[in-house]
């Protein structure tokens, strides 16, 4: 071993009001969850950001390859039918 | 607790021993958080991490903060015009009731951590209970401060824990901050002529009472990061009443510099 071993690298989110989502806000550097939480509170809640934290070590997190983005994501560009408003509501129908 | 007192009179309504003692005592806790506060913003630029960086700087700015509002208060009970400013920069060193454990070097991270997790301790215990003190101004300031100083002691207590029970060589450092500051956790529970006159007037807890809850919360945190409790150590004190290690005056010379040069200066 010639050199330290690096910190776990985690990803953070942080919840801004009750009621609303964790939102993904940055990403830090620390040994275990317990001590990202308290970095996470230190580095992005000091000017009252949050009332929530979430932590999640980054390898745990799994993302789509940008290289497949096309087949990914494209086929969706021409089927507005999927959206709600391609559709007109009858009229007898309220409260929609 | 026995409170003598269950209405906070005004400043002006107490007597003038009271208000001596009270300044005295409130000068203490404000040099205590400066001193701390200073200390631990030297870090600032310097942490072992970005993250533990921001961190430090955070509870020297919460401990600033506090100490302003302590001046603030001292400088109303002295009403001599002096404000917070004179109180701060333009004191002699043995006038400085700080313990001398806050004005330790911060050395490496293992013994800033210690030093902060002794100070904690006292801090978050004695806050809590001075939350409910007569003297309304003390109360409301321990208030405000005991929610930071509850993060403060989480912190440190965290780290004693990863640094005790992590490697070797984080293990040995925070074991040679132990030889070296273990001597001065004892002048934080000792108390003064004013702390013990303050405390039979119900104003401030008896440290006494303080001293089980610290060391059932230092004898938890050792166990977990498998370190021992020293023993039997020889207690060193003075900076309660003034009589400091050479350390003091060198924080002050930095700290004090900027007002002495340049008197009345304002950002």
């Amino acid at each position: 071993m010639s050199h330290q071993k690096e910190w776990p690298l985690w990803e953070v989110f942080i919840r801004s009001k009750q009621g609303l989502d964790h939102k993904h806000v940055g990403s830090l550097h620390a040994a275990d969850a317990e001590m990202a939480i308290q970095n996470a509170r230190d580095v992005y809640t000091r000017r009252m950001e949050g009332v929530s934290i979430w932590v999640v070590e980054s390898r745990n997190i799994h993302a789509s390859n940008p290289d497949e983005s096309a087949a990914f994501f494209d086929p969706a560009n021409d089927k507005v039918y999927r959206h709600p408003t391609f559709y007109e509501v009858p009229a007898e129908i309220k409260n929609m | 607790m026995d409170l003598q007192h269950t209405q906070s009179p005004a400043v002006q309504d107490y007597t003038p021993e009271l208000r001596a003692l009270l300044l005295d005592y409130t000068l203490q806790l404000a040099d205590t958080s400066l001193i701390l506060g200073h200390r631990l913003s030297e870090w600032c630029g310097h942490g072992p991490i970005l993250e533990q960086d921001l961190a430090m700087a955070n509870i020297a700015l919460d401990l600033i903060g506090e100490t302003r509002s302590l001046y603030q208060y001292a400088a109303e009970l002295e009403g001599k015009g002096r404000s917070e400013d004179d109180l701060a920069y333009l004191r002699e060193a043995v006038e400085y009731k700080n313990p001398l454990l806050v004005e330790q070097p911060n050395g490496d991270f293992a013994h800033t951590i210690l030093r902060q997790f002794l100070f904690d301790g006292f801090h978050f215990f004695l806050l809590k209970d001075l939350q409910n003190s007569p003297d309304q101004r003390l109360a409301a300031i321990a208030a405000k401060a005991f929610k930071e100083a509850s993060y403060h002691l989480k912190w440190s207590s965290e780290w004693v824990i990863r640094l005790g029970d992590g490697t070797e060589e984080s293990k040995r450092r925070l074991q040679k901050a132990i030889a070296n500051l273990w001597m001065f956790s004892g002048e934080l529970f000792m108390m003064t002529d004013t702390e013990q006159q303050l405390a039979q007037a119900g104003i401030i807890p008896d440290y006494a009472t303080l001293l089980p809850q610290w060391e059932a919360h230092v004898a938890k945190v050792f166990a977990e990061a498998t370190l021992e409790v020293p023993q039997n150590v020889f207690m060193q004190k003075g900076g309660k009443t003034g009589r400091h290690s050479e350390h003091l005056g060198y924080i002050l010379t930095e700290l004090q510099y900027l007002q002495r040069a340049y008197p009345g200066l304002e950002w």
